[in-house]
């Protein structure tokens, strides 16, 4: 049998070259630490069992160092079979220059439009009535991670909210732990305030500046209190030397931080290390503040290839990324939500059950990625980590710059 | 008469030498459509409002505006400049020393001219990686030096955004000082012994000798110098990625790496050509009328 399918492909290989008899589809993405790349061999698994064949092709670094590379393989008339990118804006021109594949086929065939929730992911994967990608994840960024450890050795209970954990940084500080850890990335920086800013100056004014680009509300009271909470955040991270989010999770698992403002994705660290949520560290959405969560996430596109047999298993790739055992399974190694509200998650923990209940209860706001172009983006990530990193730049001054940048945005 | 009396000379001249014509046509191409055709085109789209993929809607200066209003950019190219100064400097005269110490006829000298060059075998990415580790406050010099006794001392240049750039320079001129000791040698070498009998006999000191008659000497091999260097400096890009990413916050950017986030992860193209437009100008305003001095000025040969 096999060596008959062996034989049949040889023959083939030699007579079309141009069709490749299996369908091998390369998938890109930058999913690489513990947790991720656990999350991301369960979509192997899935998709290797329908016959097809997963070829792993991994990018290290983050998003940043991963999309410049995946865009321009497919600018450069070299696509790859299926690509992780972040829905919104950042795949929009090249739907227009007629890059993507089409998926609204399997989209109907499948009813995606009544599984997903919230449905404001597929209105980002959607373009001119047509849909050109398969989400397969709901990730915020709202959470402050803390570790227990930590705060045990302060001899300081955990805190429940902001306020708590800023008056309990000296008390950490005392006994030489870093109150608040960050890497130096710049998305990190500009990730940190854009929670800030949720949590503080309230979801109304970040709408505000980031939907409607209202820079009087950009340089209004709201944001002023947030830069000024970006400073005490600022000094409280000042020890804080490590460049990658692991490692600042790091940081936290191992109790040499107290905590780290990052996305959901940090929870695959906590499980890799083996930590339990609730009692080796808690997690707190809104910082505790405002219990609300941005709805970003990640995202499959499927560049438009010559060849029909890779067109059809995009799109089988593209139904196994929806389909219900695999959003289980991928989502519980991630430490993401689900895209659809029918799964049951009861294996998820004590974090993801209170994500869990903010989706249910809507407390949901679009992400920056959905609002914001990439080259807003860099100009807020580049103001940011500046801002993060100098020991001189006034809340003032930087929120002067910011609003600058809001003013100057499409 | 007299045009037909041309045309019969000047293919005589054209096919003179026809077999080196014929092959340098290709280089003549590439650098007429791959370099000067590219240049003209990233120019002329930097006055687009291009984001992911080029398009024709022209803004004016826009971009240029904008680039020039950007800390980034600003803190960029001041990096570049006191980056750019000191490499050459530093290059120059560490390159010339090391040669001169070797030149003296020292015992071990392939031992050493391989020491010295190796570093240069090395990628920037790998130099960069090792001069990230060797200064990291952590595992680097400052925690050997602590573990020695002295608790206090403090050495974290790349953590620093002060002195940042000092740390980058330092591993540059590990990178590529070998290489300019290398050419500054052989430059050295050739020059006639009979030079030294005579500076000797005039009674002329052997440090006086290198400074005066030496330096004067070796011109042409310190001109490429410069060259080489020069163009490292301008295109540093990949040792700033691999030691610091251009951080902390955006104390040690380069106009390369500016360029190069904003044209593939801001999917902001215009404002990268812009920047890159920039950077040839800047290039150009440095080179062309220093090369015109040097190569134009007089015909030799």
């Amino acid at each position: 049998m096999t060596k008959l399918k062996l034989a049949i492909g040889l023959l083939a290989s030699v007579v079309l070259p141009q069709a490749a008899f299996s369908t091998d589809l390369e998938v890109t993405h930058w999913w690489t630490s513990g947790g991720e790349a656990a999350a991301v061999s369960e979509m192997a698994k899935a998709f290797d069992a329908s016959g097809d064949k997963w070829i792993d092709g991994a990018i290290a670094g983050s998003g940043g160092t991963a999309r410049p590379i995946i865009i321009s393989r497919i600018l450069g008339g070299d696509p790859m079979g299926a690509t992780q990118l972040n829905h919104g804006l950042q795949a929009q021109e090249l739907i227009e220059a007629g890059l993507l594949q089409d998926l609204t086929d399997v989209a109907e065939a499948e009813g995606w439009k009544d599984l997903i929730n919230p449905i404001s992911l597929l209105d980002a994967c959607t373009f001119e009535g047509k849909i050109y990608c398969a989400p397969v994840n709901i990730h915020s960024w709202q959470w402050i991670w803390l570790s227990h450890a930590a705060y045990a050795k302060a001899g300081v209970p955990v805190p429940t909210n902001w306020d708590e954990f800023v008056a309990s940084a000296p008390a950490l500080e005392a006994v030489g732990l870093i109150p608040l850890a960050m890497g130096q990335q710049p998305w990190q920086s500009a990730g940190a305030f854009g929670v800030m800013a949720i949590a503080i100056g309230g979801p109304d004014a970040w709408l505000a500046v980031n939907k409607d680009k209202d820079e009087a509300v950009a340089a209004g009271p709201e944001f002023a209190k947030v830069f000024e909470a970006a400073v005490a955040a600022r000094s409280m991270a000042a020890k804080s030397n490590v460049q990658d989010w692991n490692q600042a999770t790091n940081l936290v698992i191992t109790g040499a931080a107290g905590g780290q403002i990052m996305g959901d994705w940090a929870q695959g660290e906590f499980q890799v290390a083996g930590q339990v949520a609730g009692t080796d560290y808690s997690c707190l959405p809104g910082l505790g503040v405002n219990k609300l969560i941005s709805t970003g996430g990640d995202a499959f596109y499927f560049p438009i290839n010559k060849d029909p047999e890779v067109t059809s298993a995009q799109k089988r790739l593209a139904s196994v990324l929806v389909s219900k055992d695999l959003q289980v399974a991928f989502n519980l190694k991630k430490g993401s939500l689900p895209i659809r509200g029918d799964v049951d998650l009861a294996a998820a923990n004590d974090c993801m059950k209170q994500g869990l209940e903010i989706l249910a209860a809507g407390g949901i706001l679009p992400s920056g990625d959905e609002l914001l172009t990439p080259d807003t983006t860099g100009q807020v990530e580049d103001l940011m980590v500046e801002f993060w990193n100098s020991t001189t730049m006034t809340a003032g001054e930087a929120q002067a710059k910011y609003a600058a940048i809001i003013a100057a945005a499409e | 008469m007299a045009n037909t009396d041309a045309a019969v000379k000047r293919p005589v001249r054209l096919l003179r030498n026809m077999n080196a014509k014929v092959a340098s046509i290709p280089m003549i191409l590439t650098v007429l459509v791959i370099f000067i055709g590219c240049s003209a085109w990233t120019v002329l789209y930097s006055f687009t409002d291009s984001k992911l993929l080029p398009r024709e809607r022209f803004v004016g200066l826009d971009q240029y505006e904008r680039l020039w209003s950007t800390d980034r950019w600003l803190v960029s190219i001041s990096n570049l400049a006191v980056f750019g100064v000191l490499t050459m400097v530093f290059s120059l005269v560490i390159g010339f020393a090391l040669a001169a110490m070797l030149d003296r006829k020292i015992r071990f000298e392939n031992a050493f001219r391989t020491i010295f060059l190796y570093p240069f075998a090395l990628s920037f990415i790998v130099t960069g990686l090792v001069w990230q580790w060797i200064l990291n406050p952590d595992f680097g010099v400052q925690k050997v030096v602590r573990d020695m006794g002295w608790t206090s001392f403090v050495f974290d240049p790349l953590y620093t955004d002060s002195i940042v750039i000092y740390g980058i320079l330092i591993a540059a001129l590990w990178q590529g000082t070998g290489l300019v000791m290398c050419l500054m040698l052989a430059g050295i070498r050739g020059i006639d012994e009979d030079i030294w009998k005579a500076s000797r006999v005039e009674g002329i000191g052997v440090w006086k000798t290198y400074i005066v008659i030496i330096i004067p000497m070796i011109r042409p091999v310190i001109v490429t110098s410069v060259v080489i260097i020069a163009s490292g400096i301008v295109k540093v890009y990949d040792l700033v990625v691999a030691q610091t990413s251009g951080g902390p916050g955006i104390a040690s950017q380069m106009p390369a790496l500016y360029v190069m986030d904003k044209m593939f992860l801001s999917q902001n193209l215009a404002q990268g050509f812009a920047a890159s437009t920039m950077m040839l100008v800047t290039v150009a305003i440095i080179l062309i009328p220093w090369a015109y001095l040097e190569f134009g000025g007089k015909r030799r040969g």
